[in-house]
């Protein structure tokens, strides 16, 4: 079981939080621009990669607020948590740009 | 043992009789039944169980009795059962494999399940620790004492009764005195530490992310008898830092009939001796291929047990062990191999072979010896199995073949054997040392280290590692030579498996079985990497290991549930108004977590009556509704109107206040989520009501928008649903019950449909919705929480007068069926639009709301997609079963194309006939039609319609 970072509430157990997929996938602005093959991929095509990902959960027995956490799929080690708007943490987005 | 009962088992394939193999939780054979009634548990290896007064016990996987087993007719079958071979022979036709699972169900037959609740209680315990030490022998007793007394809080837990670990089965000597009061004052200063906790009967059998490790505690069953303690406690522990002090698993030679009872690990023989007082047999030729099997001949002759050998597959003598055995009297044969065991329900003689200078073949001078026991020894496995699970990497130790750990992935250190250290004074030292430095990083230092004990560290000479025995000079072995004792396994049927082309080792294990019995393989699995890989021609590490995955040791199902059984499995919510509802009589269903009556039957009545009777008095007096569990979210805001426009399909920023409106959402791939009215309370404030399911899911979702995707929105979302009670009156007459308990204008005019007012009812405040999910005039009216029974029986006494019918969800599910109108979740499932649900009308053509895009899809335009339909049985009498599949064309038999399915269906008493609503694909142009659900007596035929029964025009809704 995990031991999720909350930025508003600190260190604690996975069952208080709910997982909510790839972050920054964000909703298009104006979604008529987009063509039936790109918006699939906004709604259906998620990132699944073996490494590195930055995805969201939320304080769900908590705080009940959404952010987002950098988490290696493989180790499961989490490099860290910023809120939403935020930008990932640097170490984070070095090794995704690397990747 | 002690009374001469060598077999206390039968083989899991063969029926082979088997007997005690191990001392501990390795122990893949000598299971047993335990216990019996609701309580008792299968599959418990008897070496692990602790025994007290009146313990019962019984063998499984044998009938009628361990010593006449009909079953053992399969080891002359075996032949005919190599690897895969329920794979092979049962695999068609599948519609057999029904016959065939029954028979070898009933032919392994390992134990019973209990099929009476469990009567016990089990207990689950939530802790964080700085230090947890897993396992309590020399290592992890030295690693606890170092981190201890550093004042780090302390977790230590063995899962045996008695803390100590392999010294109990030993004669060893720590500081010049017996190891055991060792042990015995390590527990005192520990006992004595405020930060330190003490756990035996404790198996650590998962490790888990982010040092998070699940420990199995088993009570004593006297203790549990008494009702005052569970029998079982979960320990879910967050450790800052663990300590692996696992220990180590001794491990067979393989040799021809090495499963015979007798055939006995050596230290376990030692450990009977040592620790029970047992003697394993009367004779005992020892076999291995390293020093410590000499300490087992050594433990034995000084009991008066005969050793007429001790057989050693390596060349050379290994020093003063070797002179204490010889003298002792025990020959010690140097280069020779035990190859064949004879004896049916015991051992009774070995056949010993010469092996060749290289040692590669069997093939010298020949001897039989005669004896009951074979104590053999192929070395040890650290069990590396925690450290495994943690993510740590493993290496593969040639010399000793073992795998021992490498790389760390979590914050755990393992000590001594567990980590290849197979010396008392090295596990000493290592746990000393490991102990300090978790507490260390766990933010403890250390004052003086004071000196730590010594124990004698004496000369080993190197193992030979060599699992099995060597082949004679032709290279033919004879006889079954087994791998994994629990399942069976030979090493032929692994070069089998890989002669098919199992190559990799996870295969191999599947097709064999190999280390998949309740042992999990733990005395037979690097043997069999050993066979795969020589059979392949690689090394070991090249062949790798399978998985360990938890648990360790099995855990029973009771511990996993704890308290969460029965009431407790899920909490239940009732409405303010449920005592009364209890007090009608009312059958309850579950509608989410809530509990809602379903229908009120009167003395003699059916469900069909009393649901024909509650219906008709809604639609021809008045019925009352219980509707506190519609899910009501309050909505705060300047931006509440715009936040609303996004979620629902329809416009919302001309709704006046005190008016309210239906609403359907929809996820962002266009497919319906929920639907409900939401009422404008004030400039900037709304109250939304959902499904009575979907309250939760509805606001956790608009809350991952607000948050994630318009965190420029002001608006706040709050969950009021159990603030409010709320009475829902229903039919013709149900404006002028109302009109006697409020002054508030209920007319037509001054409060039509879709109106809200905030009003007094029969004296308490309240707030009068003037919605319909029946199509007739309703009022909803909604008191805080604590009225609602107040207004409830309010309404029932002053409602006597018009003939008021409380009715429950199965009536006001008939009702909104003969309007047509849906129910999200079961007219709708995930993949239905609104078109799909004809309701075009609801969605905006004017702005963007969630999931609008994805209605522009192809996917979501193409025509025969599934669509709304009302279904009439040409049988009025007969009502479709709801999720009846539906053909265009009837054939003589299946498979007939399928276009859709009935979603609900009932028989309507306002009506006097069914009603049904489908999903037909196309099936708006197909209204008119008869189509037919097939079903297993028989074929209903229906005509497609508009989903709309009763008053299509609404003009009762709007009166
Ligand atoms: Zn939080």
């Amino acid at each position: 079981m995990l031991l999720i970072p909350c930025p508003w509430c600190g260190l604690r157990d996975e069952v208080e939080f709910k997982y909510g997929g790839e972050a920054h996938n964000n909703r298009p602005l104006v979604p008529d621009v987009h063509d039936d093959t790109a918006w699939a991929a906004y709604l259906f095509m998620k990132k699944n990669p073996k490494g590195l990902h930055l995805e969201r959960w939320v304080h769900a027995a908590g705080c009940r607020r959404w952010f987002n956490v950098a988490r290696d799929t493989v180790s499961n080690r989490i490099d860290g948590s910023y809120k939403i708007g935020e930008k990932p943490p640097a170490i984070a987005a070095e090794t995704e740009e690397s990747a | 043992m002690a009374i001469g009962v060598s077999v206390v088992g039968r083989s899991f394939k063969y029926h082979r009789p088997r007997g005690v193999f191990s001392a501990g939780v390795e122990e893949p054979i000598a299971l047993i039944q335990l216990g019996s009634g609701p309580q008792t548990q299968p599959n418990m290896p008897a070496t692990a169980v602790e025994l007290s007064d009146g313990l019962v016990a019984n063998s499984v996987h044998c009938w009628p009795n361990v010593n006449r087993d009909i079953g053992a007719l399969a080891q002359w079958l075996s032949p005919f059962m190599p690897a895969g071979f329920y794979y092979k022979t049962f695999m068609w036709p599948a519609r057999r494999w029904m016959v065939y699972e029954r028979y070898i169900r009933n032919a392994a037959g390992l134990g019973t399940a209990p099929t009476e609740a469990d009567p016990d209680i089990y207990d689950k315990m939530h802790v964080h620790c700085d230090v947890l030490v897993i396992g309590g022998g020399p290592a992890g007793l030295a690693a606890a004492l170092a981190a201890g007394r550093s004042g780090a809080r302390v977790i230590v837990a063995d899962q045996q009764p008695e803390f100590g670990g392999q010294l109990l089965g030993e004669r060893l000597e720590i500081d010049g005195g017996p190891a055991m009061a060792w042990v015995a004052a390590a527990l005192d200063e520990l006992a004595g530490m405020d930060e330190v906790g003490l756990l035996p009967r404790t198996t650590a059998f998962g490790y888990y992310d982010h040092n998070f490790v699940a420990l199995l505690e088993r009570r004593p069953i006297a203790a549990a008898e008494t009702g005052r303690l569970a029998r079982e406690c979960l320990w879910k522990v967050r450790a800052k830092q663990v300590v692996l002090a696992t220990g180590a698993i001794e491990r067979p030679l393989i040799f021809a009939n090495n499963d015979r009872p007798g055939v006995m690990l050596a230290n376990a023989a030692r450990t009977y001796v040592n620790r029970y007082a047992v003697a394993p047999g009367n004779t005992v030729v020892v076999f291995t291929n390293n020093d410590d099997a000499y300490r087992t001949a050594i433990v034995l002759a000084e009991v008066g047990v005969k050793v007429p050998a001790l057989v050693d597959v390596r060349a050379f003598a290994p020093g003063a062990l070797r002179e204490q055995v010889s003298a002792h009297g025990i020959e010690v044969l140097n280069g020779w191999s035990v190859i064949n065991a004879h004896g049916g329900r015991r051992v009774r003689m070995v056949d010993v072979v010469a092996l060749d200078e290289a040692g590669a073949a069997a093939s010298g001078s020949r001897r039989s010896i005669d004896c009951d026991t074979v104590a053999v020894s192929g070395g040890w496995n650290p069990a590396v199995h925690l450290f495994s699970q943690s993510g740590g990497k493993l290496r593969f130790d040639n010399a000793r073949a073992c795998f021992v750990p490498d790389v760390s992935v979590q914050s755990e250190r393992s000590a001594g054997s567990c980590a290849g250290i197979f010396n008392l004074d090295g596990c000493l030292e290592a746990g000393f040392e490991v102990g300090a430095a978790a507490a260390a990083d766990a933010g403890f230092t250390h004052g003086a280290r004071p000196k730590r004990p010594r124990a004698e560290a004496p000369e080993e000479q190197p193992m030979r590692p060599l699992l099995w025995v060597p082949p004679p000079s032709n290279g033919k072995r004879f006889g079954k030579h087994f791998v994994d004792l629990h399942n069976d396994v030979t090493i032929a049927d692994i070069e089998l498996a890989r002669h098919e082309g199992y190559e990799s080792v996870e295969l191999t294990k599947r097709y064999t079985t190999l280390g998949m019995g309740l042992d999990q393989g733990k005395t037979g699995n690097v043997h069999g990497l050993a066979v795969l890989a020589e059979a392949r021609g690689n090394p070991i590490p090249a062949v790798g290991t399978t998985t360990f995955r938890p648990p360790y040791t099995p855990v029973s199902f009771g511990a996993l549930a704890g308290r969460d059984v029965g009431d407790l499995y899920d909490p239940s919510r009732r409405t303010p108004m449920h005592r009364w509802h209890e007090q009608a009589g009312a059958v309850f269903e579950d509608v989410g977590q809530w509990k809602r009556p379903r229908y009120y039957p009167r003395s003699g009545e059916t469900m069909g009556d009393a649901v024909d009777r509650e219906c008709l008095a809604a639609r021809h007096a008045v019925g009352i509704l219980d509707a506190s569990t519609l899910g009501k979210i309050d909505i705060q805001g300047p931006d509440a109107a715009e936040f609303l426009n996004r979620v629902y399909t329809n416009a919302w920023d001309r709704l006046p206040v005190g008016r309210c409106r239906y609403g359907l959402m929809c996820t962002d791939d266009g497919m319906v989520f929920d639907d409900g009215v939401t009422a404008r309370l004030g400039d900037a404030h709304y109250l939304m009501s959902t499904t009575s399911g979907g309250a939760g899911r509805v606001l956790s979702w608009l809350e991952e928008w607000l948050q994630t995707e318009w965190p420029t929105l002001k608006v706040y979302l709050n969950s009021v649903t159990e603030s409010w009670a709320t009475a829902s009156v229903s039919g013709p007459l149900a404006r002028a019950l109302l009109a006697g308990l409020t002054k508030t204008d209920l007319s037509a005019d001054a409060f039509p449909h879709l109106g809200v007012r905030e009003a007094v009812v029969a004296h308490l405040p309240a707030r009068i919705f003037r919605v319909s999910f029946t199509g007739e005039v309703s009022f909803e009216i909604s008191v805080p929480a604590r009225y609602g029974m107040a207004l409830w029986t309010t309404l029932m006494e002053a409602g006597q007068a018009y003939g008021i019918t409380p009715f429950g969800t199965e009536a006001m599910h008939v009702l909104r069926a003969e309007k047509g109108y849906i129910i999200t979740g079961q007219d709708t499932d995930g993949s239905v639009t609104p078109i799909d649900l004809g309701m075009d009308w609801i969605v905006s053509k004017k702005k963007d709301f969630l999931g609008r895009r994805s209605l522009n899809r192809v996917d979501a335009m193409r025509p025969d997609r599934k669509q709304l339909v009302g279904l009439l049985t040409d049988d009025p009498s007969d009502v479709l079963p709801e999720g009846a599949q539906i053909v265009g064309e009837k054939l003589p038999q299946p498979p007939m194309p399928m276009i859709g399915h009935v979603t609900s269906s009932y028989y309507s008493a306002n009506l006097g006939r069914s009603i049904a609503l489908a999903l037909i694909k196309g099936g708006r142009d197909r209204i008119g039609k008869t189509v037919f659900a097939p079903l297993v007596d028989r074929t209903v035929s229906a005509v497609i319609v508009k989903p709309g029964f009763y008053d299509p025009e609404g003009a009762r809704l709007h009166a």
